[in-house]
Formats: structure tokens, sequence, C-alpha cells
């Protein structure tokens, strides 16, 4: 406890120290820049929304990486992920299904998805329900080509949902957490720090109170989502935000939820939220 | 000392069987206000050389995964997100490192460290493989809490 507060006041003393011009080449050289391609710089830093009371900074996971692992993000070539960005692009032209259509046969260029991953997960008026990104997915497939649903972790679906993303990277996530959508941020707010499982721990003991610290040699982050899907060194494939929480579930020694339920929808908002004004960084790299 | 208790309950069944019984078990264990354990949770000494194992072993108490501890500078990793365990045998006495090590929160009310020695009044119990398991076994058993607690003595 006592080093997380350290570890926030040091944060607010270098944040303080830059903007009053103190201190920016010092800074600049202990984070470094995540520029994609050499052109496109990243927002790996931002100051979280006010209803966010548990952080003074919102960080990506990249920060948190190792050298090696974040160069893997510098560049589309490098990036393990775009392999699965490529084949969605595939996908997207491809005809399929009984009435022969492809995403693009309705929504053209795969650029037109641009925004979109800003904004997920939103509040569906007509469903009357949360839907994230995949239950976008899956209703074009169902509803407009007549096709079944795809798996909610399935390949198909997180490349699909990493080539949309990758029509937003750079763009700031953008969440809205009012209206319709505010009792199911409530509840993954109420997920987020109930300690469950045999090993009683809340997403915020790791990601909350102990981010930057290590258990083992695991550096623990945020667990922002900003960057999802990720390609994992671990398991070599890219990862979809509820596979991940699945996961990180898993490791509380707890009964998990589905991946696709309404209890990974209602986190996936709140911790969607928590990274408000963090680039989207679809595909990510992560190890 | 282990030895010696090995010998005596090989000797006679009835020891045996007192010997059992007078093992601890979760649900019965007595707190003092301040959240130590004063009673032994077994009866029989504790043996540091398995206290450490218990320490470094991932699937036993995998204690260096948060704690860094000079002494067990053997395996590699050791975490930082609760403090060093170097000198905790000055720090606290018998009755307190047990305490903490049975369930830390009793002693730490915003403690981050998992029960070592719980097994019920969880919230969702479940396996490392996500399973839901109603009536988890502890982490550690009786004497291996004894174990550590004795080798946690040695940190001085």
């Amino acid at each position: 406890m006592k080093i997380s507060n350290l570890h926030r006041l040091v944060q607010m003393a270098a944040t303080a120290s830059v903007a009053m011009g103190l201190a920016v080449s010092a800074h600049a050289q202990e984070e470094p820049k995540l520029i994609i391609n050499g052109e496109q710089e990243m927002i790996t830093h931002a100051i979280p929304p006010a209803y966010i009371d548990g952080l003074s900074e919102s960080i990506s996971g990249w920060v948190f990486r190792t050298k090696e692992t974040q160069a893997l993000e510098l560049d589309d070539f490098d990036n393990p992920g775009m392999i699965f960005v490529d084949q969605a692009q595939e996908l997207w032209d491809k005809e399929m299904g009984p009435e022969n259509k492809s995403c693009a046969s309705c929504h053209g260029d795969v650029s037109s998805m641009k925004g979109v991953r800003t904004v997920m997960p939103k509040f569906n008026e007509k469903a009357g329900e949360l839907w994230t990104l995949e239950d976008y997915i899956n209703d074009s497939l169902t509803t407009h080509m007549g096709m079944e649903p795809w798996g909610y972790t399935s390949t198909e679906m997180t490349a699909m949902a990493a080539l949309i993303g990758n029509q937003s990277r750079g763009m700031p996530m953008n969440v809205a957490i009012d209206g319709p959508a505010a009792p199911y941020w409530a509840k993954g707010k109420e997920m987020y720090y109930t300690r469950t499982g045999v090993l009683e721990l809340s997403c915020a003991s790791c990601h909350e109170d102990n981010y930057g610290n290590y258990i083992r040699a695991d550096h623990l982050s945020q667990g922002q989502i900003n960057g999802m899907p990720s390609y994992r060194m671990k398991n070599a494939k890219l990862n979809g935000i509820h596979a991940r929480f699945k996961g990180c579930v898993k490791d509380t020694k707890a009964e998990t939820y589905k991946p696709g339920g309404p209890e990974f929808h209602a986190l996936e908002l709140y911790v969607a939220s928590r990274g408000n004004g963090l680039s989207v960084e679809s595909p990510s790299v992560r190890n | 000392m282990k030895r010696t208790a090995f010998l005596l309950i090989g000797a006679t069944v009835a020891f045996a069987t007192v010997a059992a019984a007078e093992v601890i078990a979760p649900d019965d264990v007595v707190f003092n206000d301040d959240g130590s354990v004063s009673t032994s949770l077994t009866g029989v000494a504790g043996d540091t050389e398995n206290g450490q194992k218990v320490m470094v072993t991932k699937s036993l108490g995998n204690c260096v995964a948060c704690h860094q501890v000079t002494a067990l500078d053997y395996a590699a990793f050791h975490g930082n997100i609760g403090p060093s365990l170097d000198g905790v045998g000055d720090r606290y006495d018998e009755a307190t490192l047990r305490g903490i090590v049975i369930n830390a929160k009793r002693t730490f009310k915003d403690s981050m460290m998992p029960p070592m020695y719980k097994t019920s009044g969880f919230i969702r119990p479940g396996d490392f493989k996500g399973h839901s398991v109603p009536n988890p076994p502890s982490i550690l058993t009786a004497q291996q809490v004894e174990d550590v607690v004795a080798f946690l003595q040695t940190l001085k």
C-alpha cells in the first residue's frame, strides 16, 4: 500500500514537473514514446475522467512492457498482430453465407469503421442492451448475411475486432457511461472492486493498487484495454477483451464468467472508461 | 523434533489418533483481537527447511511471488507487492507471524495477501482453471503454516 502511494506521488510529481516545463527532456528519456511506423504517435498517458477516483493517470499497458516487446508495436511489419488484421481484411471482402454478401457489400471500405472502436461497448437502443464490438459483428453476420454467429472468442472474431479497431488507431477511447449505459457501468465498477476467489483478489488489487510493481517476474500494468485485441507472446495469438478478463479471473482461483456474458459486458464498459483518453492501439503487442 | 514426533506416532496408534485430532481446522482457528494466533495449529514444531520449500514453491506458498527475501535469493524473481521479509523475525513474534500467514487481513485490514489457511467465506471460489470449487481446500496445510512460521522466525 505504501509502495503504491509512493508510486503515485512520484507520478504526480512527474506530471506536475512536465506541466511546469521543468523536466520535459528527463521525462521523455524515462518514458519512450509509442510512435507507430515512424509517423503516428499514440497517447499512452492521459488524465482519467473525473468519475474514476482510483487513478491519477491512465497509462497504456505498452509502457509497462520490456523494450523488446515495446519495439514490436512500433512498426506494422514487426507487429505479429498485423498478420491477423490482414486475414480479417480478406474476410471483410469475402462474400459469405447464403446471401453471398461480404462486409464490404454494405460497409464499403473498412476505413468506414473509423471511430467505431473508440465508443465500444455502447448501449444499443434497438436491442435494449449494452453491445460490444463483437456483438455488432455477430449482428451483421446473422441479421444481414444470414450466417451463424461467430464464437465470441474465435479466431475470426478476434481478428475482425482487430481490423475494425485498427481503423481507429491513434484516436482516444471515448466510451459513454451515462444514460442507459449507467447501470452497466455501476455493475462493472462493483465487479472491479470485489475481491473474489480463493486468493481474494479484485481487479483493483493488482491494477490500481499495485501497477508498476512485480508479482514474481510479472510487471503489473493498469490492465487498460485500449490496445485490445492484443497479440501476446505468451500464446502467440490475438487475445480479445473477454478472453483476457477470463485469464485474469482464473489467476485469482475464482469461478470465471463466460466470455460474451452479461458480467464481462459490464466489466468491459467500466474498464474501458478507465482508459478514456488513451489511444486505440489495436492490435497491440504484449507479453 | 520432527523425528521424535514421528517415532512417537509410530510407537502407538492411540497417540497418532490424538495427534491427528489436535490439528486445528481453518474454521476453528481462534484469532486474538490484533489478528495474531497464539496456539500452534498442529502442536508439532515447524520444520524450517520445509518452510523454505513452501515459500519458494509456486504450487504451495509461493511467498516470493510478492515478497523479497534475501535468504531465499536462490529462487528467481522475487516480487515487490508485499514488504520485504528480511528481519521479519525481529519485527513480529510467533503468534503475530502465524496470524498473518493464516489470514493477513485479520492483522492488516486492507492487505492484498491471500489467506493461506482458510476454507470458507469466499466469493466465487474456484481453481486456476476458472472452474467453481464450492468448498476449496486451504492453500497450505496446518503443518505447512507452522513450517513457514518457523522459518520466518529465523529471519533476523
